[in-house]
């Protein structure tokens, strides 16, 4: 029976729904209004909103002084890549966890999530070396790498919870049927778990995208993302809050594109077995 | 099939990550990292000039916020990481990592670019053991910028060298809280690049030092608390509220907007509050030298942006040959040239002093000057110091030790303790920081 619901309730729902929402997007409305002001109204007291003399100087200056392009294309390689290679790794990983699980199987669930929980700078220096004697520093190819070992734990729990949800009777039923086992992953498990697999990648690449610490640390020059764009327009002494937010917003702008495109298969997926 | 497609987007992407592998082997690339601010923007938009000088040497540069590029330099540097061939490094690091030998000796650049002509408190600040290991792109001292029309409207003049007596005697004169407009602004925000030094400068001008010649901290001295009290007195009373978080950006802005009555900061500031684009206050600016307390020092600092080759580096010759391009005094014609008098980086050279066009272009000039060579580095307090610079102490313990203290005086600032307080804290952590590295 459904619920009887009044519209003073519906209202106070929806009105209480937008303000949270809105609250959460401000800082990025935010950072993207002061993209249009100049540098001394950007630092105003009190603050102006919304009645300004908009301009679009600050994307000219960024436009002029940084190869935006360079920069998001290692951003795109970067997270793409690392995302691709994790869940070429996650898949198998996750099925054998799932489906066949040993006595070890959830101890090593959480040893691999503990790695997450390790301080990123307490392992910097180790790998600072290793990059240095292997020729990896400043290179998209060790930052793939690198990304896509930090988030493989997120991925196979992502992919684990999600391979749980189905059956094992319908894997059975295919070896039954003769499918050896990369054909019983590719054609049977991969089609049934595509709106996890789609979500987990969502979710990586966002990750992916946004990483600042080790995008910073192990990049110069070559292989530097849009977390690095960014970071070169803070400075120590003068204004630049009006064309770090230029920046800012040029960086999360293919990222909200693609989150807003893919929102529908994002909610799909988080909630993906939350009601049976 | 999905699985397939994926395999086939990783092969590409993998192939994608593989071209930047292949690099045109004719062509010398420097990667130089460097801090953002306005100077170095625009010597980025000046380098075809040095390019089509050297057109086998091409140039990336790798622009980072302060306290990021100097853990990433710090952290190649080290590790002989080799990712920078050219690094923009301050007064602080020149001295430790020269006397590693982190970094490769100027003292050959050529003759023409003349290192005579380098204002000797700059040389002196980037010299080890008569090695320069630095050529410094731009100077800065501290001063006293303040609005003329407050004090003309109190009935006041500002002396061009005043005393302490004289800021706090303008500082309570030109206060009107109402209106929002308070006394003076200065530094609150904690860090040892922050309010450190200020206060490092300013405890020099009182007497006070970070370590006696046995190395002993001396913040349990009466210097060291007159110090910290008349910087609480001043800030509580004509200061800013929140001043606790203030630095040099915040304080800008808020002089900028009228509502700082006197600023003691960096002497680049004097370009930025003059600028009418930005500063509602443009045409209201004085200039002062930072002030001082009758001993024979002033509070003001000496800090350079200076341009320095790792040892780790492979590409030493043309590196040599970019800094020797980026400091010399053809690169300071070449800004004029296209961007006037008043956009050349300025605190480093003596010529550029004596050159008519700049002074009469920078109204601020003049007082820059003497403020840098007001700054000794070699001898920076009254008493004496076994240790060179004036608001830092060059040896690497310092930038942890100083933020500590920072932090400690930043809480005293924001009225959670004491001025006795924080200087006791001050002095155990540094005592025990210092025993620990083997002072």
């Amino acid at each position: 029976m459904a619920r009887n619901v009044t519209n003073q309730r519906k209202l106070i729902n929806t009105v209480l729904a937008w303000g949270i929402g809105l609250l959460i997007f401000f800082p990025i409305l935010w950072t993207i209004l002061t993209s249009f002001k100049s540098e001394a109204t950007a630092i105003a007291d009190p603050p102006v909103f919304l009645f300004f003399d908009w301009t679009l100087d600050n994307y000219r200056v960024v436009q002029e002084r940084s190869d935006y392009m360079r920069f998001l294309w290692n951003s795109v390689i970067i997270a793409g890549g690392s995302t691709l290679l994790g869940i070429i790794v996650a898949v198998p990983a996750a099925w054998s966890m799932a489906f066949v699980p040993s006595a070890r199987t959830k101890d090593i669930l959480l040893w691999m999530l503990s790695t997450k929980m390790l301080p990123a700078v307490g392992v910097l220096y180790p790998i600072y070396l290793i990059f240095i004697k292997m020729g990896l520093l400043d290179s998209r190819v060790g930052l793939t790498v690198v990304l896509m070992l930090i988030n493989l734990p997120i991925i196979i729990w992502m992919l684990y919870t999600y391979f749980r949800e189905i059956p094992g009777e319908i894997l059975e039923a295919a070896r039954m049927d003769g499918a050896s086992l990369k054909e019983e992953i590719l054609y049977v498990l991969t089609p049934m778990a595509v709106p996890g697999i789609a979500s987990t990648v969502l979710l990586n690449i966002i990750l992916a995208w946004n990483e600042a610490f080790w995008t910073l640390n192990l990049t110069a020059a070559k292989a530097a993302p849009l977390t690095a764009f960014i970071a070169s327009y803070s400075s120590p002494e003068g204004l630049f809050y009006a064309k770090l937010s230029a920046a800012s917003t040029m960086a999360i702008a293919p990222i909200l594109i693609l989150g807003w495109f893919s929102q529908k298969q994002l909610v799909r997926g988080l909630t993906f077995g939350a009601v049976k | 099939m999905t699985l397939r497609t994926a395999f086939c987007a990783a092969s590409v992407l993998a192939l994608a990550t593989a071209t930047g592998a292949f690099a045109d082997s004719h062509t010398t690339t420097l990667t130089i990292a460097t801090v953002n601010n306005g100077d170095m923007v625009r010597m980025q938009g000046l380098t075809d000039d040095f390019t089509a000088k050297n057109p086998d040497i091409a140039l990336e540069w790798v622009t980072l916020e302060e306290n990021v590029l100097r853990q990433r330099v710090t952290q190649d540097i080290a590790t002989k990481g080799g990712q920078f061939d050219v690094m923009t490094i301050g007064t602080y690091e020149v001295p430790i990592w020269g006397a590693q030998n982190w970094l490769v000796s100027l003292n050959d650049l050529p003759a023409e670019w003349d290192a005579d002509d380098i204002l000797p408190a700059m040389r002196g600040g980037l010299t080890v053991d008569g090695e320069l290991y630095a050529a410094p792109f731009y100077g800065e001292s501290s001063m006293v910028m303040y609005r003329k029309d407050l004090m003309e409207a109190a009935g006041m003049e500002m002396p061009d060298a005043p005393t302490w007596d004289d800021i706090r005697a303008a500082a309570e004169a030109m206060t009107d809280k109402d209106a929002e407009v308070y006394g003076i602004c200065l530094r609150g925000k904690a860090g040892w690049g922050e309010n450190m030094a200020f206060l490092s400068a300013m405890a020099n001008s009182y007497g006070a030092r970070w370590f006696d010649e046995e190395w002993k901290p001396q913040f349990d001295t009466d210097a060291w608390k007159a110090t910290l009290t008349d910087y609480l007195d001043l800030m509580n009373n004509y200061g800013p509220p929140g001043a606790s978080t203030n630095g040099f950006n915040e304080n800008l802005s808020l002089f900028q907007q009228g509502k700082c009555g006197m600023w003691i900061d960096a002497t680049v500031a004097a370009s930025f509050v003059t600028n009418p684009d930005d500063s509602t206050v443009a045409d209201q600016v004085g200039f002062a030298l930072a002030p001082d307390k009758g001993l024979g020092k002033r509070g003001n600092w000496l800090w350079a942006w200076s341009l320095a080759i790792p040892a780790g580096s492979d590409k030493v010759d043309a590196a040599k040959k970019f800094v020797a391009w980026a400091t010399s005094k053809e690169y300071t014609a070449l800004v004029a040239a296209n961007e006037g008098w008043a956009n050349v980086p300025p605190g480093t050279r003596t010529s550029l002093y004596e050159n008519e066009e700049y002074t009469s272009a920078a109204p601020f000039a003049e007082m820059t000057l003497e403020s840098i060579n007001a700054a000794d580095p070699t001898n920076p307090t009254v008493d004496p110091v076994p240790y060179t610079g004036v608001q830092f102490v060059a040896i690497p313990e310092f930038a942890g030790i100083a933020t500590q203290v920072g932090q400690e005086f930043s809480a005293a600032l924001a009225g959670q303790q004491t001025a006795e307080e924080a200087l006791e804290k001050a002095q155990a952590l540094t005592t025990d920081e210092m025993e620990a590295a083997g002072y």
